[in-house]
Formats: structure tokens, C-alpha cells, sequence
């Protein structure tokens, strides 16, 4: 499939790149092919990002070598690779929300008029190119006005203006409905016909079946393996993904409840016709109902974006609702956050470092947090079973390392997320929300902490798992349902939840409810 | 999936410190950063007078003589810095909560003028200790609600309590000025009428030799003041809510703290400790209210708190220092124009905001050196 003698865009050697102590790339490869998709995949914190943030100039490696189009680059800067033509297209987009599609894409390399810009000029210019490329945005919109989708393109169009020939994708489809993530094909096939070289960070196999020509892999910081995307199965990359075989851990992770879910009481957390407001126009929830009994996961799978942070927030009582959401026959409705807090209902938020932690706070504060009415003696916090409470926590918990005093800062991911998950299951609860509750997190910690929430489920608590992680929500939910649109298109016990199933209603592919 | 973390961290990855280690750390980043500033603000002061041709060994002796070298010069620091504590705690608390408040210039002058007012209706002959507590509640409810304001409209709307409190200031200073000026002041001046009862001692009531100086008892307040406010930010609930909302407030909300409730209160709080500031000059020193009674002291606050990384005992310490520059520049004024002082205490400011996070990335540069 590939030639020996294609010329290569970019070529890799070995490189290193290391933050402190941790080593983010370790002799990692990459050789793009000029005038191709090429897919660079790899499970979270594989490394990916790092490797293309060294390629575009942000990073500069700690060892190897890079080739662009033949020539030495190594440890070139941002201005270095965009005046080569490569530019890339970040996950979090870097736009100027007041600013129109035209401002935003000339910006820094504008079109002007003696001292002022040309308006009508650049809208002309990002109109036409625009069409050539097939990434249409009306060039006078302002852009906080815009999609996500659209908004995207137009951090596209703005890395063509500047001239990308290489261009990379950092997980552009995280944010897209399944028919953006069309377009955004399209387009993509449009620019690598026309000469350009595309590569695309994912971890969605779907996507790089679709879509690439060629599939790289890297794991743990280095490249696993590099193969031509025709003849390669969703199975094969996997496997090379995580290094084992994907689909008989997933059956065999997955353990049932040690007693069934007591489906004839009330229902522990029941919610009937949600529907929640979103930023934009339209509803972020939309008439959602479900009901969770004492003893029973019932996961959310669901490409993220899809109305599971506003879902999960609305329970909360972080966000305002209107519907019913009811905790053992009480209504949560009225409640603020301490209210449904005391009221049984913990929760695990998605972003522990937005929401979870208060980071400068000590490890033993954030053990408390949320439930420092429980730990005062008068006005003031009772330092002796802060501490007594941490030490118990830190043990149970395995947090690392065991010192209650330290900022939670300083701590690793998956012991900063330890903190959340220890706090938030060691507490009086009855419901679990568990938003994410692995994101960013090490093998090992997963492991523990998918223990924790199957332990809460046989001890009679009802428990609601959102992930984007398929893989997590087969493992551990009794029943899944799929978010797709800020509705719940399927519910299915875990019985008939294969990944094939559970893919097509979250692309909305199926809508059957 | 976010891919914004570019890797996965081993579970004991981060450092085993033990926790006196990180105290002493923490300790290290309080106290180094302000006494770099200090020798930073003396070198850019040696410039200056070697400028006017002075020598700054002459210059400097004159300033310590001039303020800690004598019994009225000290009394006069202390007078300065207990102000400047009540203005510098009240801005150090809305730090502490997230917010930066400006308007302790106009309510500390409310303060006082609400303490001033009062006074006029309690007769003559009432113990000072018993009219005290009627003193301290008219200040901070004065300096208090002119601090609800920003509070309140920040909460409510989201107006942002910086561009609200500094308008204030304008409206509160100039509806004073008015309401004295107009109504309130003894003919032929600029001042109320003097309270007749809750006069507070002097210093000099105690010790003769700080005869002359205004430095009276409010210095207890101020330091009760400062251990209250430590207590209340360190060890009760609502302090650790407060600073919780000041270091993350999407984490504070999601734990269930009402982040506009801590808005409010914390402006409230504080505008009530600056007022409490005016009974200084009102209780300790003239007993009426005077247009212009501290000027500046509120704007300086802010320096205070920032040079006193917003905490009281930081606070307490540079008020100290910003008293004794102010005081001693009145005394240098012979050798340099007393401006120069003004000048060294932007300076210590500057290189105070300069230094905090420069200071701290060397200290850490240092320690993972020594490991």
C-alpha cells in the first residue's frame, strides 16, 4: 500500500520528552507520507499530543530527530513551522469570541488598508477560500455566535490562510455531532486530494477506519507499531493500543451485582422529563427520564457534548432544571447542593480540577470539602477529626503520598482523583453521580477505583456512571443507556450492550427509544 | 477524552515530602519574596540619593532616627501603621476571597464620619470602655455598607467589584465632603463637631516620652483586629468557605458554598474593618471627623496587604514599614525632597509583585537541585 520511495512530510526519530519525572514520549517514531490522512492513535496519555506538540514547535525534544519534507528541524520553534507550512488545530480552540470569522482568520496576518484592515478584502479572502476547501463558514458571523462545529472550521481555515501544508487535528471530533464529523471527512479528504498532509490525533477506531490511509500507534510514550489502513480491523488497532486483547477483557471485566438490583421499591433516583438549558439556543437536556434502584450502575455512554455534564450538573443542583428529580420519593428540585448533599446524594464531577479540588488547599481540606458542616465545633473547623478523617481516608484509599499536610497540588492525577472518589464514597450517601470518575487516571488507579463503585452498588447504593469511555461503562454498568442530542435514545440491559450497538445509537445512527 | 494532559502519571510520581518540610517550604515562599523586594527598593534608593549628591548611609540614619530612633517619631509610625493595618487587613480578606477591593479609601473615611456622628448623640461623661463598643458598630457599619455595594451589585449582577468600588470612592468622599461642609462642621472649619465622650487615651498617656505623637490605644483594636481576622480566614467554617471560594470558586460552588453569599459578606466584611479604621484618628486622636483625615491610607492599604501576602501577621509587618517610610520621609526631608520615599514605596510594591513568583521558581528551582 505504501511505497518504499513516497517522499516523506514528516519523519520522527526517537524522540524523547520528559516533564520532571515523567516521561511523555520515549523514543517515539512517526513517518507521514506526503498527501495522506494519517491517524496517530493511542489510548489517553499515550503520548500523542506531546509528539505533535514537539512536531508544531511548542515543545522542544529532549533527544531525536525531525524531518519536515527532508529537512533538519529539530527543536524548531512555533514560528518555525508555520512559516514550513505546518500548523496545528488544538483540541480547546483559540479564537477571539468577539471578533467575525474574517477577524479571527486574518488575525496576526491581516489584510489591510494603509493602517486599517480591509474589512471587505478579507471577508473576500476567507470567503473564497472558504469554498475551495469545502469548510464553509460565513465569513461576517461573529464567532461566539458559531457551533462548535463551525467554530472548528474556522480554526482550520485559519491554519490554511497561514499557509499549513502539514496540518494537525488534535482530537477534532470530541466536540462534533455525528454529521460534522462527516463534513469534517469531507473536507479533510478534499485538502489531502488537493497535496495537503493531514494528521489526525484519535482514539476512536471508528474514526481512523474511516478516514486515514495510514494508522500509526504509539502506547506509553513510544510508537507500538505503523500499518496501512486497508486490511487493519478496529481489533488489530486495538490491540495495539492497550497491548492486550480488548474485546475478552471487556466481557470478562464486566461483574455482575453479587444480589440482583431490587426492582420492585422505589427506585433510589428517579428523573422524569428533565430538561435542562444549554448555552446555546436549544435545550442541553431534552425531556430526559430515568429511574436507578438501590444496588444498580446504570451507565450513560454518549459522545461527549451530548447533555451529559448538564445532566449530571442539574442532579446537583449546580445548574437549574425543570422536571422532576426525585431522591428515595423526595424531591431534589427545591434543594440547593448541601441540601441534595444531606439529602444522600454524592457525586464524583467530571473535572476534578475545575470542580473536584480546591488545589491549593491541603489533601486533608479537600477531604472535607462539601461536607465541612459535618467537621466544625462552634464557628470553627475541628482540626483534630480533619485530620483523624484524612489519616483514616489517606490509608483506606492508598493516596500517595500519605501526608494529609501536602497541597493537593502536588499530588499525581490519579491520587488527586483518589481524594475526590475517597471523599465522595466515604460519606453517608445514598445515590452516586460519577461523572467521569477514571478521566486522566493510571491503569492502577482505574482499576481500584472501578472497585470502589462496584462496592457501592452491592452495598445497596444506586449509582449513575457517565463516561465517554465505552470501555468503562461496559465494564461496570448493570443497565446502559446512550445520550445522544441531549436525549436518551436507549436503554438496554448490560446483557445486550455490545459496543456495535451502543456506537450506532451514539452517533445517532439509530433512534429508537 | 481530553488530551490536554499529555500523559499518565504513575501513581507515585509525586514527591514524598514530609510535612514539616512543606511547612518550612511554604514559610520560605511567605517571608523570602517581600525581603528581596526590601533590598531591591533600598539598591533603587541608594541610586536616588546618590542622585541628589546625598550619601545614603547619612540619608538612611536619618530616616531610622527620624522614626524608630525617637520616642515621637516611633509614636507617630505606630499612629500611621494602625491605620494602614485596618486598611491592609480590609483589602488582605477580599484577596483572601477572590476579590480585590479598592474602596477602602472611602470606607474608611464613612467609618469615621459614621463614628463621628454618633458621637454626637451620646452625652458627656459616659466611661469611654462603655461607649466604645457603640463607636466600633457605627465604623463598621458605615465602611460596611459603603463595602455592601460592590458586594451586593457583584453578586446580583456580576459587576465587577473593582471598577464599582473605585466609583464609590468618587461618590462616598465627595457625599462627605458635602454633608460636612454644608451641614455638619463648626463654622470657620472643615470638621464636625467634637464627641464629647469615648475619647480614647493616648499612648502618651501611658509613657510621657511619646508626648506629641498621635499614637493612642486604637492600636489594641487594630491588633485584636488582625488576631480575629487570622482566626476567622484559618480556623472557622466560614473563613475556610471564604478562601475557598477565593482560590476555585467552580469547586467552593460544587461543595455546596454559596459563592455570591461569600461575595457579598466578604465586601461587606471588609468595608467594615477599614471603617473601624476611622476611629484612629475620630476616637484616638481629634475626635471629630475631618475631610481628608487619612488620605491615602486606603490606596496604601492595598500595598499593605500585597507586601503582607494577605496575611495578618504580613500585614501588621508592612504597615510597619509603609508607616515608617511615610513618617520618615518627613524626616529625610532636609537631605532629599520627601517624594523620594514615595517613589521607594512603589518600588517596594513593584518589586513585591515582581518577586513573588520569581522568588518562588528560583526557591523551587533550588530544592529539586538539592535532591
Amino acid at each position: 500500500m505504501i511505497e518504499v520511495t513516497a517522499p516523506f512530510a514528516i519523519r520522527l526519530r526517537g524522540i524523547d520528552k520528559n516533564f520532571g519525572p515523567v516521561r511523555a514520549n520515549r523514543g517515539a517514531e512517526l513517518d507521514v507520507t506526503r498527501g495522506e490522512i494519517h491517524a496517530l492513535v493511542g489510548e489517553n496519555g499515550a503520548g500523542k499530543s506531546t509528539l505533535m506538540r514537539v512536531l508544531s514547535g511548542m515543545y522542544s525534544p529532549d533527544a531525536g530527530t525531525m524531518e519536515v519534507n527532508g529537512s533538519d528541524v529539530t527543536g524548531w520553534s512555533t514560528a518555525a513551522a508555520i512559516a514550513a507550512g505546518v500548523g496545528m488545530v488544538h483540541q480547546h480552540f483559540m479564537l477571539v469570541p468577539t471578533l467575525t470569522v474574517a477577524e479571527n482568520v486574518v488575525l496576526g496576518m491581516e489584510i489591510t488598508k494603509g493602517m486599517v484592515l480591509d474589512r471587505a478584502r478579507a471577508e473576500q479572502t476567507v470567503r473564497e477560500l472558504a469554498s475551495r476547501t469545502g469548510l464553509s463558514v460565513p465569513p461576517e458571523r461573529i464567532v461566539s455566535e458559531l457551533s462548535v462545529g463551525e467554530a472548528q472550521r474556522v480554526e482550520i481555515l485559519k491554519t490554511i490562510y497561514r499557509g499549513a501544508r502539514i496540518i494537525i487535528l488534535d482530537e477534532p471530533t470530541a466536540v462534533l455531532s455525528p454529521y460534522e464529523v462527516h463534513e469534517l471527512w469531507q473536507v479533510l479528504r478534499g485538502l489531502r486530494d488537493a497535496g495537503g498532509t493531514i494528521v489526525l490525533i484519535t482514539h476512536k477506531l471508528d474514526e481512523v477506519i474511516d478516514v486515514s490511509d495510514t494508522i500509526t500507534v504509539m502506547r506509553q510514550g513510544a510508537t507500538v507499531t505503523r500499518m496501512p489502513t486497508a486490511g487493519a480491523t478496529p481489533q488489530a488497532i486495538a490491540r495495539a493500543m492497550v497491548g492486550r486483547d480488548v474485546a475478552l477483557t471487556l466481557d470478562a471485566e464486566y461483574i455482575p451485582p453479587a444480589s440482583p438490583a431490587a426492582q420492585e421499591s422505589v427506585p433510589l433516583l428517579e428523573v422524569r422529563n428533565l430538561t435542562v438549558a444549554g448555552a446555546r439556543r436549544a435545550a442541553a437536556v431534552d425531556g430526559v427520564s430515568f429511574s436507578i434502584a438501590a444496588g444498580e450502575i446504570l451507565g450513560i455512554a454518549g459522545v461527549e457534548g451530548n447533555g451529559q455534564t448538564e445532566l449530571i450538573e442539574a442532579i446537583a443542583g449546580l445548574r437549574g432544571g425543570a422536571g422532576v428529580i426525585a431522591l428515595a420519593g423526595r424531591d431534589l428540585l427545591p434543594l440547593g447542593v448541601r441540601a441534595r448533599g444531606d439529602a444522600g446524594l454524592s457525586h464524583i464531577p467530571e473535572d476534578r480540577h475545575e470542580r473536584g479540588l480546591v488545589l491549593d488547599y491541603s489533601v486533608a481540606d479537600n477531604l472535607i470539602l462539601g461536607q465541612q458542616h459535618r467537621f466544625t465545633r462552634g464557628l470553627t473547623l475541628d482540626r483534630d477529626r480533619v485530620q483523624a478523617h484524612a489519616r483514616q481516608l489517606i490509608a483506606a484509599y492508598d493516596i500517595r503520598p500519605a501526608d494529609p499536610a501536602l497541597a493537593a497540588r502536588t499530588l499525581s492525577g490519579g491520587n488527586q482523583q483518589k481524594i475526590v472518589v475517597a471523599r465522595e464514597m466515604a460519606r453517608d450517601f445514598r445515590v452516586l453521580l460519577a461523572a467521569q470518575p477514571t478521566r486522566g487516571v493510571d491503569v492502577g488507579a482505574i482499576e481500584f477505583i472501578h472497585a470502589r463503585l462496584r462496592e457501592a452498588r452491592d452495598r445497596g447504593k444506586a449509582v449513575l456512571l457517565v463516561s465517554a469511555d465505552l470501555a468503562e461503562v461496559l465494564a461496570l454498568a448493570d443497565r446502559v443507556a446512550v445520550m445522544y442530542g441531549g436525549r436518551i435514545v436507549a436503554v438496554m440491559p448490560r446483557a445486550a450492550a455490545t459496543p456495535e450497538v451502543l456506537g450506532s445509537y451514539m452517533t445517532g445512527a439509530e433512534h429508537a427509544a | 477524552m481530553t488530551t490536554g494532559d499529555p500523559v499518565i502519571v504513575s501513581s507515585d510520581a509525586a514527591p514524598s515530602v514530609s510535612m514539616q518540610a512543606s511547612r518550612r517550604q511554604a514559610l520560605e515562599e511567605a517571608i523570602l519574596p517581600p525581603l528581596v523586594a526590601l533590598l531591591l527598593a533600598a539598591v533603587v534608593g541608594d541610586v536616588l540619593i546618590l542622585l541628589f549628591g546625598q550619601s545614603p548611609g547619612a540619608v538612611y540614619r536619618l530616616l531610622l532616627d527620624g522614626t524608630w530612633g525617637n520616642a515621637y517619631g516611633f509614636g507617630q509610625v505606630l499612629y500611621k501603621a494602625t491605620t494602614l493595618v485596618f486598611t491592609g487587613l480590609a483589602v488582605g480578606l477580599g484577596l483572601r476571597a477572590g476579590l480585590f477591593n479598592i474602596g477602602a479609601e472611602s470606607q474608611l473615611a464613612a467609618g469615621g464620619f459614621c463614628a463621628a456622628i454618633v458621637g454626637l448623640f451620646i452625652p458627656a461623661g459616659i466611661p469611654a470602655l462603655l461607649c466604645l463598643p457603640i463607636y466600633i458598630l457605627a465604623a463598621a457599619l458605615g465602611g460596611g455598607a459603603v463595602g455592601a455595594v460592590p458586594g451586593v451589585l457583584k453578586a446580583r449582577f456580576g459587576a465587577h467589584e473593582v471598577i464599582v468600588t473605585i466609583m464609590l470612592n468618587f461618590i462616598v468622599l465627595a457625599l462627605l465632603n458635602y454633608l460636612v461642609s454644608a451641614k455638619l462642621h463648626v463654622p470657620d472649619t472643615l470638621h464636625t463637631t467634637e464627641i464629647r465622650s469615648g475619647a480614647l487615651p493616648r499612648l502618651s498617656d501611658w509613657i510621657p516620652s511619646f508626648q506629641g505623637s498621635a499614637a493612642n490605644s486604637i492600636i489594641l483594636l487594630a491588633i485584636v483586629t488582625a488576631v480575629a481576622l487570622g482566626w476567622f480566614l484559618f480556623r472557622t467554617r466560614a473563613g475556610f468557605e471564604m478562601r475557598a471560594v477565593g482560590l476555585q470558586a467552580g469547586a467552593a460552588e460544587y461543595s455546596g458554598i454559596s459563592v455570591a453569599g461569600v461575595t457579598w459578606r466578604a465586601l461587606a466584611i471588609s468595608g467594615a474593618v477599614a471603617g473601624v479604621g476611622g476611629l484612629n484618628y475620630v476616637l484616638g486622636y481629634k475626635h471629630y471627623y475631618e475631610e481628608g483625615f487619612a488620605t491615602g491610607a486606603g490606596f496604601l492599604g492595598i500595598a499593605v496587604a500585597l507586601v503582607g501576602r494577605s496575611h495578618p501577621v504580613g500585614i501588621v509587618l508592612a504597615a510597619l514599614l509603609f508607616a515608617t517610610l511615610s513618617q520618615g520621609g518627613l524626616a529625610v526631608n532636609a537631605l532629599v525632597p520627601k517624594q523620594m520615599v514615595d517613589v521607594l514605596q512603589a518600588v517596594v510594591i513593584i518589586a513585591v509583585s515582581v518577586s513573588v513568583p520569581e522568588v518562588r521558581r528560583l526557591l523551587r528551582g533550588a530544592r529539586r537541585g538539592v535532591r
